[in-house]
């Protein structure tokens, strides 16, 4: 390997260990000057451990560190920016209620005397965001603006510090269909202006359609660096995952059964405005059926699942499982009665990182005869337990049913959730974003997992942002805006654009239900 | 040496091992503080607060015995909120309510024959301490209001109310202390008398200790048993790590709020019983305007067992041990406040226990050069 001035920043035979595991063993990325380099690879492949080498967080204990072929060392985060590298996270590191020249000069700001020289600031702000076509409105609050115009935000706050190098760290998993494209436009303008960016995702769609050039990660290794165009999807997927993906499930056509669960005119009041967040929202799932619920982030999605989980208030409007009215029940009554519900936030709701694996597992059956006996938890009985939906689920853990899930990679937490959710045979099983921030392996099992409940005759209700899972696995598509449903469509009918229009607000069907 | 570090690495050890160390880094710095006050007896100074209890003989550590009694109990109170999630920072009040209780019934209900008599009076403080708390534990479950804030109102309030309570009711005011309590009332020696005295001539010295120390321990036992192997331990246990899993789980977070609460709170009440109810020579109410040290040092002795009900015994003990060891202090040519502020400085050094138990591992990993 070639090391010129070529590229302009080279992670050279990158090691990095932490206790009992190798994080990064003996990698190498390479990036050339005004390229769009994707960095792929499953969660735990090693991404992060190597950007936050890159960014100083943490020391290699072999490999160096190159820019334009000069060695260099990189103690901590200041350094990194002191050579140009920036970063947008995937969570973005905004101030909500400053504007976004505000936070674009955050840490960085001129002043004289001690007072700020705002006009200097949006000076050059404004010019940076003309000559990249952001438009961004610098007077605006960041709490007022779309997550696309936040994102750009990131991108200024890049630029306005002059750095060549940027980093997205899976930047699209917040953003329409149309803001993607957008995204990529902006993208390749960079690199047209002299910038580098290195792109870090699992999205193969996106690398096909953005990237020139992309280095692949597998459990800590480095398997290689390909050229994009000459690659194809299948191809970069078996590099990442080491085997053959499937990237449309396998499932016949739906039979649905009779009615099994249904919402009529649900009203949720809004904790923000006085605007509802969810708005006399009425529909059915039928048993046998995938509904699917599509829409950006933030349109009553989550409000919508807490009111029907017994989770959140509801303002009026009923909800009925099997018949029965279930609108008042407690949460414990609902799951009795044979609701599973697959959390959107797996930390927050889905788990007690503090328990154990066996503790989790047993999370909503402790109390029945099975695990209790006069008050008593029968400990041999849960871990007995514990061990089976482990085996059963390949939920991949340190210490068996005694590891702590706090200590479980990300897709093994959703392993464990939804082991535990399907296996109690539900009446119907509501999974709200199941594949959040997981990799394509973990994505297609837990796919076919729901797919399994659907065959088994069961309902399912699944809230996605991604639309590919939306168009894959549904049977149904119901496209929710500002807390209402705005279409109701079958996915071979319909495209990903259509959708997007839908999404977006710029498309409404009357749905009568 | 890798089994070595496993071992040192491992959960048991670094519990254990953290309590220990902040216990020396305690000593270190009351030692600190004994050389600023005075240097020329700092050293016996120090030697008289490490033989503790002990310098008395057996009378000496009966007595630490019966100071550790009520910390056990206060300690397992602030220990069990601890669990939930709670800072029960009220346990003062409680146990002051809980001892008036069992002091009024102990000199008034003289109706009731022995075993009931001391008895009721215990079951008393419970229910009396319990309610103390379940005033904070609903303001907490169904408004939000800080069980912080409450209960240091309800310190207080309890203060007052009891001093004002035991002037009204059951005070003697030859010797302005609560009247003695009936010797029906008095908890059983249990065999201890036979332990913890010093011969003087032919008669026997006794130690104030009675079987409050047997049932702290017993209570101690089945607040372990609770909290880890009943479903209703398990359920507190979810509420305390992540309140919104616990309601998505199904779990009726606000009740199980006002039921750890109250139980802290009998817990608190229960330890005042049991320290007030041992005869002429125990404790009495003083009835001064300050706040009870018993119902405080609950929450070191909780910080310093890790809320673990077992290690809360051994702490309880610990604290009570250098207590006592302080007061002999007076022996020299110490100031009575520096007395005070080189305990509280033991104890309160010694309740980073917690922050120890993440630098152990912390410190044997930096020595390998890598971080987490």
């Amino acid at each position: 390997m070639g090391t010129s001035a070529e590229y302009i920043i080279e992670m050279l035979n990158i090691t990095k260990e932490f206790p009992g595991i190798i994080a990064n063993d003996d990698i190498t990325l390479q990036l050339r000057r005004g390229e769009i380099h994707a960095l792929l690879g499953e969660n735990g492949a090693g991404k992060s451990t190597l950007m936050s080498v890159l960014f100083g967080m943490y020391q290699p204990e072999k490999g160096v560190i190159k820019k334009e072929g000069k060695e260099v060392k990189i103690n901590n985060p200041n350094d990194a920016n002191n050579l140009g590298i920036g970063m947008v996270h995937q969570h973005f590191k905004l101030v909500h209620n400053f504007t976004v020249l505000q936070n674009i000069i955050l840490g960085v700001e001129t002043t004289k005397n001690g007072f700020l020289k705002m006009d200097e600031a949006r000076a050059k702000v404004m010019s940076l965001s003309d000559q990249y076509g952001l438009m961004v409105d610098p007077d605006a609050l960041i709490e007022d603006i779309t997550v696309g115009m936040q994102q750009r935000v990131e991108i200024l706050k890049m630029l306005y510090r002059n750095n060549e190098i940027l980093i997205f760290d899976e930047p699209t998993a917040v953003l329409t269909p149309q803001e993607i494209e957008e995204l990529m436009k902006i993208m390749r303008d960079l690199t047209g202006e002299g910038k580098s960016i290195l792109f870090i995702t699992h999205k193969l769609n996106e690398i096909k359609e953005a990237a020139n050039r992309c280095t692949v990660l597998r459990k800590g290794k480095y398997v290689g660096t390909i050229d994009v165009h000459s690659t194809t999807k299948e191809e970069m997927s078996e590099m990442m995952v080491g085997r053959k993906i499937h990237f449309t499930i396998e499932k016949k056509s739906s039979t649905p059964g009779a009615a099994d669960f249904e919402v009529r005119d649900l009203v949720v009041p809004s904790k923000r405005s006085s605007k509802k967040a969810v708005n006399k929202v009425s529909f059915t799932v039928r048993k046998g059926e995938i509904v699917c619920i599509a829409g950006i982030d933030g349109n009553g999605q989550s409000e919508l699942i807490y009111a029907i989980t017994g989770m959140g208030p509801i303002e009026s409007g009923s909800v009925f499982l099997n018949g029965k009215d279930i609108t008042k029940m407690s949460v414990r009554n609902r799951n009795v009665l044979g609701m599973s519900h697959i959390p959107e936030d797996r930390h927050k709701d889905g788990l007690i990182l503090d328990y154990s694996l066996a503790e989790n597992l047993i999370l909503k059956k402790y109390f029945t005869p099975e695990f209790q006996n006069n008050g008593f938890i029968k400990f041999d009985k849960a871990h007995a337990y514990a061990e089976r939906l482990i085996t059963e689920f390949d939920i991949r853990s340190a210490e068996g049913s005694k590891t702590i899930a706090r200590s479980l990679s990300g897709g093994n937490q959703q392993k464990a959730i939804v082991a535990r959710e399907i296996d109690y045979d539900p009446e119907i099983v509501i999974a709200v974003q199941p594949t959040r921030g997981l990799d394509v392996g973990a994505i297609e099992y837990i796919h076919k997992q729901l797919v399994e409940q659907r065959d088994a005759g069961k309902a399912v209700l699944m809230v996605s942002l991604e639309l590919d899972e939306v168009m894959n696995v549904s049977d149904r598509i119901l496209v929710i805006f500002e807390g209402e449903i705005v279409a109701d469509l079958k996915p071979e009918e319909t495209t990903i654009q259509e959708l997007g229009l839908y999404m977006a607000g710029s498309k409404r069907n009357e749905v009568a239900l | 040496m890798k089994t070595l570090k496993k071992f040192i690495l491992g959960e048991g050890f670094n519990k254990a091992s953290a309590s220990i160390f902040a216990v020396v880094i305690g000593l270190i710095f009351g030692f600190i503080i004994l050389m600023v006050s005075n240097r020329t007896e700092a050293v016996e100074g120090f030697r008289i607060i490490l033989n503790g209890g002990f310098s008395t003989g057996a009378k000496g550590t009966g007595q630490v015995l019966y100071f550790a009694t009520p910390l056990i109990l206060t300690g397992l109170s602030v220990g069990f909120a601890f669990k939930t999630g709670l800072f029960n920072i009220g346990a003062p009040g409680q146990f002051i309510m809980g001892a008036f209780a069992a002091i009024y019934i102990g000199v008034k209900w003289t109706f009731l024959p022995a075993p009931f008599h001391w008895i009721v009076a215990l079951v008393a403080a419970a229910i009396v301490g319990g309610l103390w708390a379940l005033i904070p534990g609903i303001l907490k479950a169904y408004m939000n209001v800080h069980e912080v804030i409450s209960t240091i109102m309800m310190n207080y309030i309890g203060m007052y109310l009891a001093n004002f309570l035991t002037k009204s009711y059951v005070f003697d005011s030859t010797k302005a202390l609560s009247q003695n309590v009936a010797n029906s009332a008095v908890l059983p020696k249990g065999g201890l008398d036979y332990v913890f005295f010093n011969q003087l001539g032919s008669l026997k010295d006794l130690s104030t200790v009675n079987s409050g120390i047997y049932i702290a321990i017993v209570i101690a036992i089945i607040m372990y048993l609770i909290i880890n192997k009943t479903t209703f331990g398990y359920e507190l246990k979810a509420c305390g790590f992540n309140q919104n899993a616990s309601k998505y789980a199904g779990i009726n977070a606000k009740r199980n709020v006002v039921l750890s609460m109250v139980i802290a709170g009998m817990l608190s009440g229960l330890g005042g019983g049991l320290l007030f109810l041992s005869g002429a020579s125990g404790r009495h109410i003083k009835v001064v305007d300050e706040l009870a040290m018993e119902g405080f040092n609950g929450i070191p002795v909780a910080l310093l067992g890790l809320s673990n009900p077992i290690g809360i015994i051994f702490a309880a003990i610990f604290i009570s041990y250098i207590t006592v060891g302080g007061n002999f202090l007076q022996t020299l040519n110490f100031a009575p406040e520096v007395i005070d502020i080189i305990i509280a400085c033991i104890i309160y050094f010694s309740a980073f226990a917690l922050y120890f138990r993440r630098l152990i591992p912390w410190l044997i990993k930096r020595g390998r050069g890598d971080k987490e």
